[in-house]
């Protein structure tokens, strides 16, 4: 994958703060929560990357920006060439048709009193365009067989369903447009391990039925490599580490991933004396005053004087570029697998 | 043995009628070891530890039948005084939701101290320089200047071993922990397992992990009992049941996850759903799940059959499970 000439979406230099103000009635800026700082990545048509991360790093701000939930502060995200960031009014709404989500929260994003049927026909209330008045019944019962619930259900209300039916509803109504892009946030993270298989199976069976992009987002490693053809690797704002699922999962070169991968509890009691686990210092700096330099450099335990001062490049390390597997974009000065 | 549940069942009273959340369940742990208890939600597993622990709101629950002998006594048949005595001193329990389990208007160095004050009678100023050195303990940095804090002024993570530090205080011959680690980011999952795991070489603690995460089982635990639809369906060492299990649901379980070490192919799906607690199926309770399941399975409930080797399944085809 990835050989298509064009990306579904490029995002460049994406940047999101939300200001922190003191006092209610005259609120004067104190500073910013940088909640993501300088973001790119591309996606490519009938791809699936996946943002890893742990809370507070940035991820569902993603989300929402891809989404045009939230505007970013800076920077550009282009779908299909053109930059969505500057949209307004019906261009803007032309866009979103394109580009839908899906919530993590099946409990609390469906809304109790409307009926399944009028949940997943919603967006056509908002883009008449897309599905003639008499047409759309008929589609969303399609819709519904298409997640697999049964058509017959259409009359029921979200509490006649369990969590995972009602991410169905969820994925449900997030094709309700025909998107190309699908950004789902964490949407199996609520959902016990039996049924998440389900829920998973689900969206790759879509994804090669419809030829959809997914920006599949999660802080389960596991899923995420399970579903992903890139994944990117988000700490503190920023990408620590981008690659393919082989180049990150078998071949970190950034300390944070590295770290990160070795907490991973693994189903298998054999590993437990094999594996090497890294224990990270400390907790996560606040994302209102990030260290200085390197954002991992405080808890990391390869940090240098360099680390505190220079920022580094999400680039392949020069040191790793003929390293196979290990020439992937890591922004670390000391890179190493 | 350190603990002894038997036949352990308890009923909720709903508009509905009476929903079976835990139904027959035995087990015991020894001194020093670690059973996961693992399920899904709406299992049994954390009203199987409430109810060990005593903490059952009663109404709703009742406790229908059952003993929980804990060195040799019967916890059931003990009056809540003494039973009083026993939480916190004898064996002491770990939530998911530390906001939520630590009381929000006492400082953290308070609560500590009154584990000794109360349980101990020590005076309020030993009881401090105890509670401090606990908190030094678990790793909370610069525990004397934050032993005035308030529970929400620290992090998740944090406050996790700040509960930790109160279930290990009166230092307990048993732990319990309810998805101790669910709500943290794993990277803090991880320091706060190898906190617990330190602690409990150190004392020689019992802990019952109720856990999801079959990875988390894995890493910590001896032995383990599969709960499904309020009852155990399996037990095994951990080693022994990750290599070849049991019973069906087990096997779908395991299949299900996706895995960190290997690109895998589709999942397993296990199909379905978790039945409802008020109507349980009839016969096996996991039948119409079951890839296996025949007639029998519709009729009979499998009691829980010897496996060997320290291994239990309540299937009926347990052998041609077992060889896959």
């Amino acid at each position: 994958m990835g050989e298509s000439a064009e990306p579904v979406l490029e995002v460049t230099g994406l940047v999101k703060h939300y200001p922190l103000t003191r006092g209610t009635v005259f609120g004067k800026r104190t500073g910013a929560v940088r909640a993501v700082d300088g973001v790119s990545f591309s996606l490519a048509r009938g791809e699936t990357l996946g943002i890893v991360g742990e809370s507070g790093c940035g991820k569902s701000t993603v989300a929402k920006l891809l989404v045009s939930l939230e505007r970013p502060t800076a920077g550009r995200i282009r779908y299909r060439g053109e930059d969505i960031t500057r949209l307004s009014g019906r261009a803007l709404k032309a866009v979103r048709r394109n580009i839908q989500m899906v919530f993590q929260d099946p409990y609390t994003s469906l809304d109790p009193r409307m009926t399944v049927g009028d949940i997943v026909g919603e967006p056509y209330e908002i883009h008449p365009e897309a599905a003639p008045r008499g047409d759309r019944r008929r589609r969303v019962r399609e819709l519904l067989d298409v997640v697999g619930l049964s058509p017959e259900h259409i009359n029921r209300y979200p509490h006649q369903f369990s969590g995972g039916q009602r991410q169905r509803i969820g994925i449900a109504r997030g094709l309700a447009l025909r998107p190309e892009v699908i950004v789902a946030d964490e949407p199996v993270s609520a959902l016990d391990v039996s049924v998440q298989a389900q829920v998973v199976n689900l969206l790759e069976r879509l994804q090669s039925e419809f030829g959809l992009s997914y920006v599949f987002i999660a802080h389960d490693l596991s899923v995420v490599r399970h579903i992903s053809d890139r994944v990117g690797v988000m700490y503190l704002g920023r990408l620590a580490e981008t690659g393919t699922d082989t180049e990150i999962y078998d071949h970190p070169t950034h300390p944070y991933t590295q770290a990160l991968l070795s907490a991973v509890p693994v189903p298998d009691p054999g590993a437990r004396e094999r594996r090497e686990r890294i224990i990270l210092a400390g907790e996560v700096p606040s994302p209102a005053a990030p260290p200085s330099g390197c954002r991992f450099r405080t808890r990391c335990w390869k940090a240098r004087e360099r680390c505190a001062v220079e920022e580094p490049e999400l680039a392949v390390p020069v040191a790793l570029a003929s390293r196979g597997p290990a020439a992937h974009p890591s922004a670390c000065h000391f890179a190493e697998e | 043995m350190l603990l002894e549940v038997r036949d352990l069942s308890v009923e909720f009273r709903t508009r509905d009628g009476i929903a079976r959340a835990v139904n027959g369940v035995g087990f015991g742990v020894d001194a020093g070891e670690t059973l996961a208890v693992l399920g899904e939600s709406g299992s049994g597993k954390s009203v199987t530890a409430q109810a060990v622990m005593g903490i059952l709101d009663t109404p709703p629950a009742r406790i229908s039948a059952g003993e929980v002998l804990f060195r040799g006594r019967d916890l059931l048949t003990l009056p809540e005084e003494r039973r009083r005595g026993i939480r916190g001193a004898e064996m002491a329990m770990i939530f998911q939701d530390a906001l939520s389990s630590l009381n929000p208007v006492l400082s953290v160095g308070a609560q500590l101290g009154e584990m000794f004050t109360v349980h101990r009678g020590m005076s309020r100023k030993r009881a401090r320089a105890k509670a401090i050195e606990l908190m030094d303990r678990v790793g909370i940095p610069a525990a004397e200047d934050r032993a005035g804090d308030y529970p929400h002024q620290f992090s998740g993570g944090m406050r996790q071993r700040v509960m930790i530090a109160m279930a290990l205080a009166l230092e307990p011959a048993l732990i319990i922990a309810d998805e101790p680690t669910t709500a943290l980011d794993v990277t803090v999952q991880a320091q706060i397992m190898d906190l617990l795991a330190e602690l409990r070489r150190e004392l020689d603690t019992a802990l019952i992990l109720i856990t999801h995460d079959l990875g988390v089982v894995a890493d910590a635990a001896d032995r383990i009992a599969v709960m499904y639809a309020g009852r155990i369906v399996e037990t095994a060492p951990v080693r022994a049941l990750y290599k070849a299990p049991a019973h069906p649901y087990t096997r779908g379980l395991l299949d299900s996850v996706p895995r960190l070490d290997r690109k895998g192919r589709e999942l397993y799906a296990i199909k379905g759903l978790p039945p409802n607690p008020l109507r349980v199926p009839s016969g096996c309770a996991f039948h119409p799940r079951c890839p296996v399941a025949r007639d029998i399975c519709r009729t009979d409930e499998p009691p829980l059959f010897d496996a060997g080797e320290g291994r239990h399944s309540a299937c009926h085809f347990w052998r041609e499970t077992l060889d896959g």
